[in-house]
């Protein structure tokens, strides 16, 4: 690919990254939940996407071609009442339970999507996903920077929307539960559902997210939502900074430039032969990245406070 | 004298003092406002006071679980503020917290192993004394401590803490949730532990019981020193007598 | 075939047992869940293949398809993932627990630690299938219906073993009893004058050790890859949550009734769904009882 093209490309995933990390920020900085399960709503949204809107073909039960907005709504409704079942089930855990029981969601909604096979095509996937307004372009660079644009609107929508729904007395409730779930409560206010609304947002963010990768991607394959993306995820909330929009888009700026540099370093200096060794270098590399963020600067890049308030009650 | 205080250090009278203490969990808001107190060898000294004065408070800042802000704890003349939990212990401070104070899912025997586990060669020695106090226990010793009633759990308590021989035992409310014949035991017990030189300080809810035993009492109100003196003088004045140790609790004016 | 089925499920239960030991004292004593546990069963089975690969398996003996080298691999193997797990301790743990990092915080160093130990053994092995020894063997019929690989009997007294060795420890030794006592209250044990740091170095060795040994053996059938440990996260973390934190007995039964279900489970399901069932295990104690069956109901 020439230069221009790559950064094009790599601009995209990023802003798709900018909204999957806006919202587990939602979900982690602003209340506090530990979503293990990350790349599993991130697969929700973009299987969905790909089930409503993708070419009909006859090993696969949907494919129903259906136009890419519904799409898009559908993979965020979908999203959402899968953060809904999964939230009212795992809401009350304790932290670490709630770590654990998010991680398993992760791992069967991966499983699902590699043995359902006719619906999802198995490790094949699902390809042929449409891309909007694809008509209107000449060439793939040209539509790239279409799409380039078209994700930066949708990037600050979805930060100007978020930054107005914390300043709300929706998120005002949120920051004081935060604070002091104990006062909240007897406020009237109950934590518990405003925790469970706080995840089902942050999940639908998710899988519009999912949704958009997909589209820019064309297809679909249970190899994008593995565990490790989760993992990267994560790693772009710490090294931005939780509880912080913006630290949250710088993260992923800066994680998947780590991410992307390791790679073109790998594949250049690493024989093919190696591959997985080359690869086992770019996780490496981001799993230090996240103890050592931990270790010196747990606030992050942009973080303004600590990880969260200690009045947390499990 | 009995064996026990032969092996203390018996130098000097006084035990334990506490020197306008200030402290509290949080910083600069302090629940101990300048308390003072002083144990003396053999006594067993109370302190009382309305709910909220920070009786448990004053306690567990002794015992280094709660940050000081500043003042001064001496055990016999050495000063231990500041120190960590363990080094307080080691210095000679048995401490029985109010709840939690035994290892319910561990059995009888090594909640006192646990009590002693700085002991070296004396740990086999101390448990057989530890028995001989509280033969209750010696019946019960492979049994887990949460099949104790509650009466008996305050004395494995007891024991627990007495494994290291301390000089000072401090008690958080050893009455609390136990039967009136069982606060009579309890009570009895510390009074004849005093009798064998161990010193006692106990912070108590049941003023009136409490006072009965002890020699002196103090009575805290609002982290501050309000009263204090015999035990007796305490129980016979009629101002003290009705607004603490009636039945009814009543706004305190210090 | 359901009888085949438990009895098999016993064989895997012991190794997840022996997992799941190890994660019930660091969930307890620790008080957070450490995901990088599962990475010490691979890093036990690795160790042993290099320690393997220095001495050879030795021939077979008394039916089984390895010698007592393997026993001797295995045991330094582990000696050494137990220091390891130690060391994981020392250089992340603890520095973020004494800059007051919230419990949660140390989940994330746990996850991210455990993807770098797992990477670092495939950069240094690859993706390459091992063997501990390229003998096969033959199932023995102890009932009709039934069959049973020597190996399998082997892990099961291994497992007895090893478990029976730490209960003893735990309720004669006094490092041991004191571990029992800070996973039941961290406070009164400090009270108690219990040096918190030893007991934690302990705990830790020990919990490496046990994983190791699960992962060695478990490496057995049929061979080694880098995913070995972290397939089976979720069965160690439902054996563990399952039989109760901080219960050896618990974790014990945990691993049998995880091992046995997923058997029984496989009778019925597709293979590709496996992990499923030590799922729904973990999200029905969690939602049920939490504190597991033997378990103690903390504050």
């Amino acid at each position: 690919m020439g230069l221009a093209s790559y950064l094009v490309f790599f601009a995209c995933v990023v802003l798709v990254l900018c909204i999957l990390t806006m919202g587990l920020n939602l979900q982690w900085g602003f209340t506090g939940l530990f979503n293990a399960g990350v790349a599993g709503f991130y697969a929700i949204g973009g299987y969905t996407h790909a089930i409503l809107t993708a070419a009909p073909s006859p090993q696969l039960m949907g494919n129903y071609g259906l136009p890419w907005l519904v799409g898009i709504i559908a993979a965020m409704l979908v999203t959402a009442v899968a953060a809904l079942v999964v939230g009212l089930i795992t809401i009350r855990l304790r932290g670490d339970y709630l770590a654990i029981a998010t991680f398993g969601i992760g791992i069967m909604i991966q499983l699902v999507s590699l043995n359902l096979e006719s619906w999802t095509g198995g490790s094949q996937g699902i390809t042929r996903i449409p891309k909007p307004l694809s008509t209107w372009f000449e060439g793939s660079l040209a539509y790239n920077l279409f799409y380039l644009v078209f994700m930066v609107v949708v990037v600050v929508l979805v930060y100007w929307a978020l930054e107005r729904i914390l300043s709300s007395p929706w998120g005002r409730v949120l920051r004081a539960i935060r604070e002091d779930e104990m006062a909240a409560s007897s406020l009237g206010k109950s934590p518990l559902s405003y925790r469970l609304q706080s995840f089902v947002l942050g999940s639908t963010l998710m899988g519009l997210a999912g949704a958009l990768y997909v589209t820019f991607i064309g297809f679909v394959s249970p190899f994008d939502f593995l565990p490790i993306l989760t993992f990267q995820v994560w790693a772009m909330l710490i090294v931005g900074g939780s509880g912080n929009n913006r630290g949250a888009m710088l993260g992923a700026l800066v994680v998947w430039s780590i991410w992307a540099a390791s790679g073109v370093a790998v594949s250049k200096w690493v024989p093919p032969s190696h591959a997985a060794q080359g690869a086992a270098i770019q996780v490496i590399l981001i799993g230090l990245t996240l103890v050592l963020m931990l270790l010196f600067k747990p606030r992050g890049l942009l973080g303004e406070r600590a990880v969260v308030s200690r009045h947390l009650v499990y | 004298m009995s064996e026990l205080c032969v092996q203390r250090p018996c130098g000097g009278q006084q035990v334990l003092e506490v020197q306008e203490l200030v402290a509290g969990y949080v910083r600069g808001l302090p629940i101990v406002q300048g308390a003072k107190l002083r144990v003396d060898r053999g006594e067993l000294v109370t302190i009382i006071g309305p709910n909220g004065a920070g009786k448990s408070t004053l306690m567990k800042a002794i015992a280094g679980l709660v940050p000081f802000e500043s003042g001064q704890v001496l055990l016999r003349g050495g000063s231990v503020l500041g120190r960590a939990p363990d080094q307080i212990m080691q210095a000679g401070v048995g401490y029985v917290p109010q709840t939690g104070n035994v290892f319910a899912t561990l059995t009888i025997h090594e909640n006192l192993r646990i009590g002693g586990y700085c002991l070296g060669a004396e740990l086999a020695q101390r448990l057989e004394q530890a028995y001989a106090m509280f033969p209750a226990l010696a019946s019960k010793r492979r049994e887990k401590a949460r099949t104790l009633s509650g009466g008996q759990r305050q004395m494995l308590a007891i024991a627990r803490a007495l494994m290291t021989e301390p000089s000072v035992l401090m008690l958080d409310e050893p009455s609390a949730g136990l039967a009136p014949m069982m606060v009579q035991e309890v009570f009895e017990r510390l009074r004849q532990l005093t009798r064998e030189g161990v010193s006692v300080l106990m912070v108590e809810q049941n003023a009136k019981g409490a006072l009965q035993f002890s020699d002196r009492a103090y009575i805290l109100v609002e982290g501050r020193n309000h009263l204090d003196g015999p035990a007796r003088d305490l129980i016979d004045d009629p101002v003290v007598a009705a607004a603490f140790l009636g039945t009814s609790r009543r706004q305190v004016h210090p | 075939m359901i009888v085949q089925a438990i009895v098999d499920g016993i064989f895997t239960g012991a190794i997840v047992s022996l997992g799941a030991i190890g994660l019930s004292l660091t969930l307890q004593i620790m008080r957070f869940a450490n995901f990088a546990h599962a990475e010490f069963m691979t890093i036990g089975a690795y160790l042993a293949l290099a320690a393997v690969g220095l001495m050879g398996p030795g021939a077979p003996s008394l039916g089984l398809s390895f010698g007592w080298q393997l026993l001797v691999a295995a045991c330094l193997a582990a000696s050494l993932a137990g220091v390891l797990s130690w060391g994981l301790d020392l250089v992340v743990f603890r520095p973020l627990r004494r800059s007051g990092a919230a419990p949660l915080v140390l989940v994330f160093a746990a996850f991210g630690a455990a993807l770098v130990l797992r990477h670092v053994l495939v950069l240094i092995w690859g993706h390459d299938s091992y063997f501990y020894t390229r003998e096969l063997q033959l199932g023995v019929m102890i009932v009709p219906g039934v069959r049973v690989l020597p190996d399998q009997v082997f892990i099961l007294a291994l497992a007895i073993f090893l478990v029976t060795l730490l209960h003893l420890y735990l309720t004669h030794h006094r490092t041991g009893i004191a571990m029992r006592a800070m996973a039941e209250s961290p406070s009164l044990s400090q009270v108690c004058g219990i040096e918190v740091d030893r007991v934690m170095k302990t705990t830790w060795i020990i919990s490496g050790f046990m994983a190791a040994m699960a992962g060695v053996f478990s490496g057995l059938t049929p061979q080694l890859h880098p995913e070995l440990g972290s397939n089976m996260l979720l069965s160690i973390f439902a054996a563990a949550i399952f039989g109760g934190v901080g219960s050896l007995p618990g974790a014990v039964l945990g691993g049998l009734l995880v091992g046995i279900a997923e058997n029984l489970f496989l009778l019925v399901a597709d293979p590709g769904y496996k992990p499923a069932m030590p799922f729904l295990l973990l999200l029905g104690v969690l939602w049920l009882r939490p504190q597991g069956i033997l378990g103690e109901k903390t504050s």
